[in-house]
């Protein structure tokens, strides 16, 4: 509730920052189209699971812009949910908030009856663009390099005193730096992002626990084709931390798997874009899940300007 | 044995030659684009488009449009490979003095990409002439 509410206020405040100083930047809207990215489940500007060196929205140099985004994905057992803003400025600075609401489905209602459980999760993010254009240097090798950092914190509802046990906390923060370069000639852009680290299945499992409780290095990588101007298609690969254990005759009750999509992204307008992908997020409590593979379908359309 | 290695060098002077071949006449992106007088065609509707385009084209006015028509062409036609000499000032020289924001430079690229898709040049030709051209942002763009 809290962070609904925070998240409506920030819109307001960014909307209101909008109309009074960036009428020119709205009007022009000023980066081509499809270049800021789309919006990350985290809120961060990227592809779907991974954060790009790029600063989202429509801003370029001496420009303010905005972004919101709505996700809806589906696998075998869970629901996810998000909604985020983002707010780029310059192409230097990237501030976002995202509200994440899963539904533990089958997990919940084995661990606290038949009301099950959701799990809401706040991010606040922010992102700074180091150096590099990932678009118009079409003649370097050089990227675009950023450097970012995610503060979550999770409202685990009902699971909370079983996240309490296996020693996991309920908020952390991510760091990360990610390349991004869009070879233009060939119509293909590369991403690379290291993450430093403790959250379970993106925090939504908290963070740290009873097999790790310190930060690791986790590699995320993204690479796109564009088809047309306005139609991409694309692939991700995510590694994920294994912090949790519990023994169960199948091996780790509470074990992790690399989250994987690929994806199809179509701009209609320069103002919005939609995103469709095929997930396979691993095994995401196997315990109670028989060990079933998360693969789903993920729906996101993201406003920008 | 002998066979097989008789087949595999007809094999080979089959496989080959079609590429050796090719490589001798390879287009030119000049080439592919249909020549000097394809170049033109898209470059009178780009200065048109520029003239008419809310974002910029207040920068282009005064602009005499076929003067900058025919010199936006042997440049491209130069870029591309074709058997031309661009007579115009340096990128940098051209645009001194004037205020162009990343935001006009990248308005400017979306009206050159509505000419090529109004002439019909397919997405992979264009990226081709956007990569040769993007890198001039940094000649171009004035105010940073």
């Amino acid at each position: 509730m809290k962070a609904q509410q925070s998240l409506k206020s920030l819109a307001a405040s960014l909307l209101a920052l909008a109309s009074l100083n960036v009428s020119p930047a709205l009007a022009s809207t000023g980066k081509l189209v499809l270049t800021g990215g789309i919006s990350t489940i985290e809120g961060a500007g990227g592809g779907g699971l991974t954060p790009w060196a790029m600063i989202g929205t429509q801003a370029t140099e001496n420009e303010i812009g905005v972004a919101a985004n709505l996700s809806y994905g589906r696998t075998n057992d869970y629901r996810l949910e998000t909604k985020s803003v983002m707010l780029g400025w310059n192409e230097r600075v990237e501030l976002s908030l995202g509200q994440q609401s899963f539904d533990t489905g089958i997990t919940g209602r084995a661990l606290v009856g038949p009301q099950g459980v959701d799990l809401e999760q706040t991010i606040i993010g922010a992102k700074v663009r180091l150096f590099g254009d990932a678009i118009l240097d079409a003649d370097r090798l050089m990227p675009a390099v950023s450097v970012g950092v995610q503060h979550k914190r999770l409202d685990a509802g009902d699971l909370a005193p079983i996240l309490r046990g296996l020693n996991a906390s309920t908020s952390g923060t991510d760091f990360y730096v990610a390349a991004t370069k869009l070879f233009l000639k060939q119509g293909v852009l590369v991403n690379g992002t290291l993450r430093a680290t403790k959250a379970n299945q993106n925090g939504l499992l908290g963070f740290g626990g009873n097999n790790n409780t310190s930060y690791e290095l986790m590699p995320e990588f993204s690479v796109a084709k564009m088809l047309r101007d306005n139609l991409a298609i694309g692939a991700e690969y995510r590694f994920m931390p294994n912090n949790l254990k519990l023994d169960t005759p199948n091996g780790n009750g509470l074990a992790a798997d690399d989250w994987k999509d690929i994806f199809v992204v179509w701009a209609p307008s320069k103002n919005l874009s939609l995103t469709a992908a095929y997930v396979d997020l691993g095994r995401i409590v196997p315990a109670t899940t028989n060990g079933r593979d998360q693969t789903g379908f993920y729906l996101s359309a993201q406003l920008a300007f | 044995m002998k066979k097989l290695l008789t087949a595999l060098c007809i094999a080979a002077s089959i496989g080959i030659t079609p590429i050796q071949a090719q490589a001798n006449t390879t287009p030119t992106l000049y080439e592919q684009l249909g020549g000097k007088e394809s170049i033109r065609t898209v470059m009178d509707d780009f200065v048109l488009r520029l003239t008419m385009d809310p974002r910029i084209g207040d920068q282009f006015k005064d602009t005499n449009r076929a003067r900058l028509s025919a010199l936006l062409t042997e440049q491209v036609c130069e870029a591309t490979g074709g058997p031309c000499k661009y007579p115009g000032l340096d990128m940098k020289a051209a645009h001194a003095g004037m205020t162009i924001t990343k935001a006009h430079f990248n308005a400017l690229v979306e009206v050159l990409v509505d000419s090529l898709n109004a002439a019909g040049v397919p997405f992979g030709l264009q990226t081709d002439i956007l990569a040769l051209l993007a890198p001039m942002h940094r000649d171009v763009i004035t105010v940073r």
